[in-house]
């Protein structure tokens, strides 16, 4: 009764949302006020149903209802609760609708804080936001409905994924997908204003909020996808250019470079075309993503499922949704481009080039991901681009991204002086060089080549702190009184902005220690034995069973050692879940501000002592990987929190208008 | 004003840009949806293997050549840890050594030691022995498009067939395991 509940609050979301991408599109084309006033409320029907969906297929898992396929194929009486929850979202089907509850929720968000927009333009964003809601919904109810039901109905289900069994792997898909989705806020927006003919700094404002908070979402998502993949897939290594971490990655670059467009199209009133561009292909990305994975097009350890049909229905949607967006920008764009004019130096031209950077870096990453693709697709076999291939091409991209972010931070709008702009940057500059060249040495490496990968490691972290730091002196400079009181004065979007750059070097300091230093061991231990990696030893206790509630574990004890004192102890594991059958490795990880110490069991080395084959790794640094990202989401926070959204979103629509509008470009 | 309008053509070509792009991208996918595996002749089938001496990945001071494997059929595998599609290949790979029929040899392509080793310890390990291509000449020799391709070797020293892209259950019953069969009787 409850999956037929369920199956029926999706054809009438799939009713509503027809509704809502049709009428209050065609109302504002003609300008029908009773049919742009539709918008609002079918967008919140639609979420209402969606949410009656999903809850019936949440309540389908945790009562272990085995009647529905896709609970019998993805869960079974054993596994956790919370487990059971999550599995709603672990297979294909619940994904989908996870991704169209997404979707529900953002156009509801939209619907309820847009009182200050035009009627019109509200009726065209929610409009196009429909029509995206209904292919999907089509989607999920034609090739993968998840409340399938299965007779005769099995005693017990197959167990979910052991992969997935993980909080890492619970929260990743959520966060990841409120990004993917949430830019189609911007999508839609960018289409409406093609659509209206209206393209101003007003719309930038308007966009600038929810893309940021896509941006957010999307960098959580990766960064917990990336960290699950850290100790989970038990080698310590955390990104794999795997096509469906590229997937994740190109929606993320393209957004980045959405969000500096948009806030040079709000101050400036320039960008304009590249702006409405962006914010199209930051969700066609998505769209992309979600493509590359669920039609088994790439290979991929995350393909859980792989349906050429299912491939076909979403190529036809993205052929409708990107093509036809595309197209609309082809015809239209002209007629909103009037740029306003800006010096070859100036703030303008550095953030023009990190947006052309950043789109080659999305270009060259895309094209990593597809070149196995378009290789079979001419019959020249199949292959995979390994990291090889992304890592030489991405890491000069980013090195020229990070030089440019430094100039970019300081630089002045419309025009930046080059003897005033040298004047501020010749101290950073200098302390970079000197920093970058003196620490690997005084770090103690000597091979010309580490030293090398070091400096430029290091170079481009001290080079953005440095930069940042003129920056904020730069500001006060003017202002009187003590030095809280004038930082206090900075608007929260400048400390947004420092804090996302400020994350940047973070990461990048992660990343080049963690690659300049980490240590690894490979060794068959017997009980008794000790083995160093950096300033740490592990001792290897013993071997226990364990009992979990779904797999049987061989739960190993080690001692953590650092001057021959014991820190603490360590409990790696290997799980076999019983209903797959399937071996899994849980690491255990000594985690700290300067480092992970992680040990992982490999197999059982049949030689009567109780041999085990071990992986022990020292990983420096790793931390600020996270550490960088959660900075980075913390600027994006501080920038939505800035002070002029709070006050627009209290202003009438028209006061805003009146006040801020640009002139409209001539047809 | 003929020099505006040209200006005004460019840009509109410049602003259909993506739309082709995306035309080109979205006409690969639909080839790519149907798509399997395909083999190629290569110029190297019907010819002897080339020569290496190279390192193995278990004893790296131990320099293997192609004499070492003279007088069997044997089949040579080009993997590698940061290889994706590898991995759909293996188990297949790890099913067909336990029959004992032909070794496999891997060739560990363009790989780092510590990241094979782990590779093969967390998938499993099919291989006689893995040779290290660590920076791939070896693979250039052998006209290596990508990674993974799986070379059949006769006894004679002779590449009989070769297969890229992953191994696929069809392709080993259909065509690999009939040809060993063949190579063997020869």
């Amino acid at each position: 009764m409850i999956p037929e509940i369920g199956q029926f609050a999706l054809i009438l979301a799939l009713i509503l949302a027809l509704v809502q991408g049709t009428l209050p599109l065609v109302g504002a084309a003609q300008g029908i006020p009773v049919w742009m006033f539709l918008s609002r409320r079918t967008a919140q029907g639609v979420f209402f149903f969606l949410i009656l969906a999903f809850g019936c297929l949440i309540y389908s898992f945790i009562v272990n209802d085995f009647s529905v396929l896709n609970v019998a194929s993805n869960s079974n009486t054993q596994l956790p609760l919370h487990y059971r929850i999550a599995a709603s979202w672990g297979s294909h089907e619940g994904s989908i609708l996870m991704w169209v509850f997404m979707l529900g929720l953002w156009s509801c968000a939209v619907s309820v804080f847009s009182r200050h927009l035009p009627e019109e333009v509200v009726a065209r964003v929610l409009g196009v936001m429909g029509l995206v809601t209904a292919g999907l919904l089509l989607f999920l109810l034609f090739t993968s409905n998840p409340f399938e039901r299965l007779f005769p109905v099995p005693t017990e289900g197959r167990d979910l994924n052991p992969l997935l069994q993980d909080p890492g792997m619970v929260l990743h898909p959520p966060m990841l997908y409120m990004g993917y989705v949430g830019f189609s806020v911007a999508f839609a927006f960018a289409v409406a204003a093609l659509l209206g003919g209206r393209l101003d700094a007003t719309w930038a404002r308007w966009s600038r909020p929810w893309t940021t908070v896509a941006w957010c979402f999307l960098t959580v998502g990766i960064m917990i996808g990336s960290w699950w993949a850290y100790y989970e897939l038990g080698w310590g290594g955390w990104w794999f250019w795997d096509p469906v971490e590229n997937a994740s990655l190109l929606p993320w670059l393209i957004g980045t470079a959405l969000i500096h467009s948009l806030a040079v199209t709000e101050k400036r009133g320039t960008f304009k075309i590249w702006t409405v561009l962006l914010a199209i292909c930051a969700f066609s990305l998505s769209l992309l993503g979600t493509f590359l994975v669920r039609s088994g097009v790439l290979t991929s350890v995350h393909a859980f499922t792989t349906d050429p049909r299912r491939g076909l229905f979403i190529l036809v949607f993205l052929g409708l949704v990107i093509g036809g967006s595309l197209a609309l920008f082809a015809f239209r764009a002209p007629r909103v481009g009037t740029q306003g004019k800006f010096e070859f130096i100036s703030r303008e031209t550095a953030l023009l080039c990190n947006n052309i950077l950043l789109a080659v870096a999305c270009g060259t990453v895309l094209l990593g991901t597809l070149y196995p693709l378009f290789l079979d697709a001419l019959n020249l076999g199949k292959i995979s681009v390994g990291p090889p291939y992304f890592e030489a091409v991405f890491v000069p991209i980013m090195a020229l991204l990070i030089v440019l972010m430094g100039i970019g931070a300081i630089a002045r709008w419309k025009e930046s002086p080059l003897a005033e702009l040298w004047e501020k940057l010749r101290a950073p500059l200098a302390v970079t060089v000197v920093c970058a060249v003196a620490l690997p040495l005084i770090l103690g490496r000597t091979h010309w080549q580490s030293v090398a990968l070091l400096a430029l490691g290091f170079g481009m972290a001290f080079w953005i702190i440095t930069t940042l730091i003129v920056s904020v002196t730069d500001r006060l400079r003017h202002l009187q009184g003590g030095l809280w009181y004038k930082l206090q004065r900075q608007p929260l979007s400048f400390w947004g902005m420092w804090f996302a750059h400020f994350g940047v070097a973070i990461f990048i300091i992660g990343v080049t220690v963690v690659k300049g230093f980490e240590a690894e061991r490979d060794v068959r231990m017997t009980p008794g034995d000790v083995i160093s990696v950096g300033d740490y030893a592990f001792r290897f206790v013993g071997i226990e069973d364990r009992q979990g509630p779904n797999y049987h574990a061989a739960r190993g004890t080690f001692e953590l050692l650092k001057d021959d004192k014991k820190v603490r102890n360590l409990y790696p594991e290997k799980r076999m879940y019983f209903a797959h059958g399937m071996p899994m490795t849980e690491a255990a990880i000594d985690s700290g501000f300067f480092g992970d110490r992680y040990v992982s069991l490999g197999e059982e080395i049949n030689d009567g002592k109780g041999s085990w084959s071990v992986r022990v790794y020292y990983k420096p640094f790793i931390t600020w990987l996270w550490g960088g990202c959660i900075l980075m989401t913390l600027g994006g926070v501080l920038a939505l929190s800035d002070r002029r959204y709070r006050v627009y979103a209290r202003k009438p629509a028209k006061e805003l208008l009146a006040g801020h509008t640009l002139p409209r470009p001539a047809h | 004003m003929f020099n505006e309008k040209r200006i005004a053509m460019k840009k509109k070509l410049l602003l259909l840009l993506p739309l082709l792009i995306f035309a080109v991208l979205a006409s690969f996918f639909v080839v790519g949806l149907d798509r399997n595996p395909r083999e190629i002749p290569s110029p190297l089938v019907g010819k002897p293997l080339p020569e290496f001496s190279l390192p193995t990945l278990d004893a790296p001071e131990q320099i293997v050549t192609k004499e070492r494997f003279a007088g069997q059929v044997w089949l040579l595998n080009v993997w590698a840890s940061w290889c994706v599609s590898c991995r759909s290949e293996h188990p297949l790979l790890l099913e067909y050594a336990k029959t004992n029929e032909t070794p496999i040899i891997g060739l560990n392509y363009k790989d780092k030691m510590p990241d094979a080793k782990a590779w093969l310890q967390r998938y499993g390990n099919p291989y006689e022995m893995s040779i290290v291509d660590a920076d791939g000449r070896f693979g250039i020799d052998l006209g290596v498009y990508g990674v993974p391709e799986t070379f059949l070797i006769g006894k004679n020293g002779i590449i009989s067939y070769k297969h890229i892209g992953p191994i696929t259950e069809e392709s080993l019953r259909n065509i690999i395991i009939p040809k060993i069969k063949e190579l063997k009787q020869q």
